[in-house]
């Protein structure tokens, strides 16, 4: 067993792991974190996807199947379940998602969500097809993407009007 | 009181892009997947599977697992062949049809890789998982039977020795002997036209992105079982039936379901042996599967050999179509997988109108992951064959692809037209549709530039993909189930019930694992009876609360279960009636409910909505005497026929002829499913259909290598497209209603994946022709492209 202290959603959470513990499994089963869903069990699907500090503390998108949870001890990690305003407010992503109907069933959704978070912070006006490559490794089964690239593109344009936490509404769909 | 003369649509909800309830708790992480739940006690169950396709057990020991860290049990599947069962084929499609046992767990033998052989029960899922290494199993060798057509040889090794033969069934449909048509027979002999193709449908894996998991409470009063499944009652029924339990002892919930496309139609061996070990130990049991266990266990889909013949005359008008079809069952019959080419049999002559047909299916077995329903379920299938060699005749004539389709589909003057196959094709405007599709498509430009980039030998051609199609959706009017020895009815169910206060609750048969019903039925509910569309809640996939349904597959759920949900609100207006009268003072019959409200005919001002109805009811205080203190109605439908959505689609694609790769250029699907509740909705079932039928047409294969092991069972391999393989596709509709219908819907939930493969496999030879090549091997790869192309060259 390993000690490690994770911050997860804003909360720190001090425990014993075992070594091979993975990171999805630590939120899953040990916190509680059952937002964060396994979709493959290969870092293919994505649908695990969370957001982790990495050793500079900025925020980047890591499949949480494919990190160890003692890979994060000492960072801050932001499942969908943190995603969301204290003030309960959606994040302009989660906003886009439901304006744009770009989930069906759901399952890839937090982990589709996390990574478009991700591709904003990391390109805030990104053309469609740049949302298509950067959303390459999520897959969805329901949706054939077009949705949640539109969802993308609303949520990005959102973003850049500084709305913070959805003051920007998207467009509804035509 | 009739709908004709009530005019409920007060809030004027049906028809309006609605922003799904279903959202809030799925973009927020707030989900009930199985694989959530905990239970005091819980134990994990994990499976060993089958390294072998075909084998011997000679031996399982589980001793040594027993001694694992954390193992509470282990077992193999002689430990529990008494009480296991068999998995259930509810659609014996033949009274000869060959159908073996099918066990949870093998017993003495296994009959394809990934079959459960053994299970471990411990404390957490790493200590299962763990403890599967230390078991024992000797196996010998048998050999291994893949390839369908040496299967049916004389002489060819047996996947079930016992039962003496691959062939589990031969099912012919005859026209002729019908009396629903001609003889192919003379119609062949006159022909001036006739063309013969052999078509393959690779074997495909449905992948819904939830893994599928279980979890057995066997300590209340009812054995509950939480399942990731489309059918939580007819799992209830069968687990009822299997394991000889009674069926008020059992309880199935089906909560957040993610994702099914046919893959969580079935009574899985998961599900059976979670319920088992359960009981075994008397404690609560999960089982989870990995995507890998997904892959190589849950049913597969497709995986049929298409031999199809046409007769034609010399202008393009087809006189008769022959269909042979050799099916792979895989090595067990599932759930309904011996129905799935029958209910392709009745749409090889999809929209086109022509006097005589045979069609001959055998089913065949294998020592493969058993198939069955995957979106479109044998649909898909004929509406590919078809629309392929109407292409052919149209080449073979030198017609355009549309005009050839135009020569022989039914005019929507003609509905409602009964099919060669004797099925009342309900309404459709195949012209209009068209005609909006080649608009939006800019036909002639791109038939242009095809011209020009042949002239100019540009190593990149554009190929041009026509697909029109229908589909029978509204699964089923029971009778016609019966009359195919289907082992169900297709009625479903709707509750309404009216609180107090005057909210609603609904309690629907079917079964949503995405498809938006919460926010749909919601929708349907506010016009019928003029409440908030916020007022309404939408429970589903209990059967402690939703005892009765036959679950959601086959674009059934607002075909018919709508229509059941219209009838039990009509029934909540007939009850609220006289209470509304009696409130106003006035007799029943001078009632209309107009705007939400009873007023008395021809008064705009005052009324009691359904809220005071309830209200009064509630309180019981001023009734009319005699009246039942209940406005809650229920009503169960069974549909009289199957609806017909159809569209037209159209694909270009441009095809590297030195790489072999194929890129989507644009694609258009102009879908007429009837009227809509939801467009929102119905353009993201479009949406997915059509990319599921574009990954069966350009990306997707289950492949065995010759041993019989899954050689795509991971994402790895098994490659689902993703955003950066596909385009925007252009959507749009025609509407023409079901008739017959309260809200003239037709269905939407298979439309897309039967339309859009053919689409894309006849752009890619349409880029192809001139080099010679009329036909890809599906999924076309840059890999099968580029060898059809050496192929050709070579010859």
């Amino acid at each position: 067993m390993t000690r490690i202290s994770v911050t997860v959603d804003g909360v720190r959470y001090d425990d014993d792991v075992e070594p091979r513990t993975l990171l999805v499994h630590h939120l899953r089963e040990r916190l509680g974190k059952v937002g964060t869903v396994v979709g493959c069990d290969t870092s293919n699907c994505g649908a695990c996807t969370v957001l982790m500090t990495d050793a500079d503390g900025t925020r980047v998108g890591v499949k949480s199947c494919s990190v160890l949870a003692v890979q994060a001890d000492g960072r801050e990690v932001t499942t969908i379940e943190g995603l969301a305003g204290a003030d309960g407010g959606l994040h302009p992503v989660q906003r886009a998602f439901h304006e744009r109907h770009a989930l069906q069933c759901g399952y890839c959704t937090p982990g589709m969500i996390m990574a478009a978070v991700d591709l904003i912070a990391a390109n805030p006006d990104p053309t469609d097809a740049e949302i298509r490559e950067g959303l390459e490794g999520n897959l969805c089964r329901c949706t054939g993407y077009q949705n949640i690239v539109c969802a993308v593109r609303d949520a990005a344009a959102a973003t850049r009007a500084g709305s913070g936490a959805g003051d920007v509404v998207p467009q509804p769909v035509s | 009181m009739t709908m004709t003369e009530d005019r409920p649509a007060a809030t004027g909800e049906v028809g309006a892009p609605r922003r799904r309830k279903e959202d809030a708790r799925l973009i927020s992480g707030r989900t009930a997947w199985t694989e959530n739940l905990t239970l005091p006690g819980m134990l994990h169950l994990a499976i060993l599977r089958s390294p072998m396709a075909h084998a011997r057990i000679l031996r399982v020991d589980t001793g040594a697992a027993l001694r694992e860290p954390g193992v509470v049990a282990a077992f193999s599947g002689a430990d529990v062949a008494a009480v296991q069962g068999s998995l259930p084929c509810a659609w014996p499609v033949t009274a000869d049809i060959v159908h073996p046992d099918h066990p949870p767990m093998a017993v003495d033998e296994v009959r394809h890789t990934g079959e459960a052989v053994a299970a471990v029960l411990a404390r957490t899922r790493a200590e299962a998982v763990d403890a599967l290494a230390a078991i024992e199993v000797e196996y010998a060798d048998l050999p291994v039977v893949l390839d369908m057509e040496a299967a049916l040889a004389d002489g060819a090794d047996l996947v079930h020795a016992g039962k003496g033969t691959n062939r589990s069934y031969t099912w012919v449909f005859d026209s002729g002997e019908a009396g629903t048509g001609g003889s192919v027979g003379p119609a062949f002999d006159g022909a001036e036209v006739v063309l013969k193709r052999r078509y393959r449908q690779q074997r495909l894996i449905p992948a819904f992105m939830e893994p599928r998991s279980v979890v057995v409470d066997p300590t209340g009063e009812q054995i509950t079982m939480w399942s990731a499944t489309q059918i939580p009652h007819i799992l209830r029924f069968l687990l009822a039936v299997i394991t000889n339990t009674p069926e008020h002892k059992v309880r199935v919930i089906a909560p957040d379901v993610g994702g099914g496309f046919g893959g969580k139609l079935q009574v899985t061996p998961e599900e059976l042996i979670a319920f088992v070990a359960a009981k075994r130990v008397g404690k609560p049991v999960k089982y989870t599967e990995s995507r890998s266990d997904s892959l190589i266990s849950a049913h597969h889909g497709r995986d049929v050999i298409q031999d199809i013949e046409l007769a034609a005359t010399g202008e393009g008008r087809v006189l008769g179509l022959s269909v042979k079809l050799t099916a792979n069952m895989g090595a067990y019959l599932g759930l309904v997988g011996p129905g799935v080419p029958i209910l392709g049999a009745f749409m090889y002559n999809a929209i086109y109108k022509f006097p005589a047909y045979r069609f001959e299916c055998q089913g065949v077995f294998t020592n493969t992951t058993f198939t069955d329903a995957y979106r479109g379920a044998g649909r898909p299938e004929a509406t590919y064959a078809i629309e392929r060699i109407m292409d052919e005749l149209a080449v073979e004539l030198g017609l355009d692809p549309l005009e050839v389709r135009r020569r022989n589909w039914i005019g929507h003057e003609e509905f409602p037209f009964t099919s060669v196959c004797g099925l009342t094709y309900d309404s459709g405007n195949y012209e209009a549709a068209t005609d909006r599709a080649v608009e939006l498509f800019d036909y002639a430009a791109l038939r242009a530039e095809q011209v020009a980039r042949r002239a100019s030998g540009d190593p990149v051609q554009l190929g041009i993909g026509v697909s029109t199609y229908t589909e029978m959706c509204g699964l089923a009017p029971s009778r016609v189930l019966g009359s195919l020895r289907y082992g169900a009815g297709g009625w479903e169910t709707a509750s309404v019930r009216v609180l107090p206060t005057g909210k609603i609750e609904v309690i629907t048969g079917t079964s949503p694992h995405g498809q938006g019903h919460d926010t749909a039925w919601s929708q349907i509910v506010a016009d019928q009876l003029g409440v908030a569309f916020d007022d309404v809640e939408v429970l589903h996939g209990d059967t402690r609360t939703s005892h009765k349904g036959l679950d959601t597959y086959g674009s059934r759920s607002l075909a018919v279960g709508g229509i059941a949900l219209v009838q039990a609100c009509e029934r909540v207006r007939d009850k609220a009636r006289p209470i509304a009268a009696h409130l106003l003072e006035c007799d029943p019959g001078d009632l209309e409910f107009t705007d939400g409200m009873f007023r008395v005919r021809g008064n705009a001002e005052g009324g009691k909505s359904i809220a005071d109805c309830s209200l009064a009811v509630f309180a019981a205080h001023n009734l009319p005497d005699g009246a039942e203190a209940n406005l809650d109605a229920e009503a169960v439908y069974d549909p009289v026929n199957f609806s017909f959505p159809h569209g037209t689609h159209l694909c270009a694609v441009e095809v590297d002829t030195e790489t072999g790769q194929v890129r989507l250029r644009s694609y258009v699907a102009v879908d007429d499913v009837g009227r809509v509740v939801n467009p929102l909705i119905v353009e993201g079932q479009v949406h997915g259909g059509v990319v599921q039928g574009i990954a069966q047409a350009l990306f997707e294969e289950a492949v065995y290598d010759d041993a019989g092991n899954l050689l795509t069972g991971t994402f790895v391999d098994y490659t689902l497209p993703s955003a950066a393989d596909l385009i925007d596709i252009v959507t749009d509709r025609t509407e023409t209603p079901a008739p017959g219908h309260p809200l003239g819907t037709k269905g939407v939930g298979e439309a897309g994946a039967i339309a859009s493969t053919p689409a894309v496999v006849n752009a890619v030879v349409d880029a192809l022709r001139p080099m010679g090549i009329n036909d890809i091997p599906m999924p076309c790869t840059p890999e099968h492209v580029w060898r059809a192309i050496q192929e050709r060259s070579a010859a």
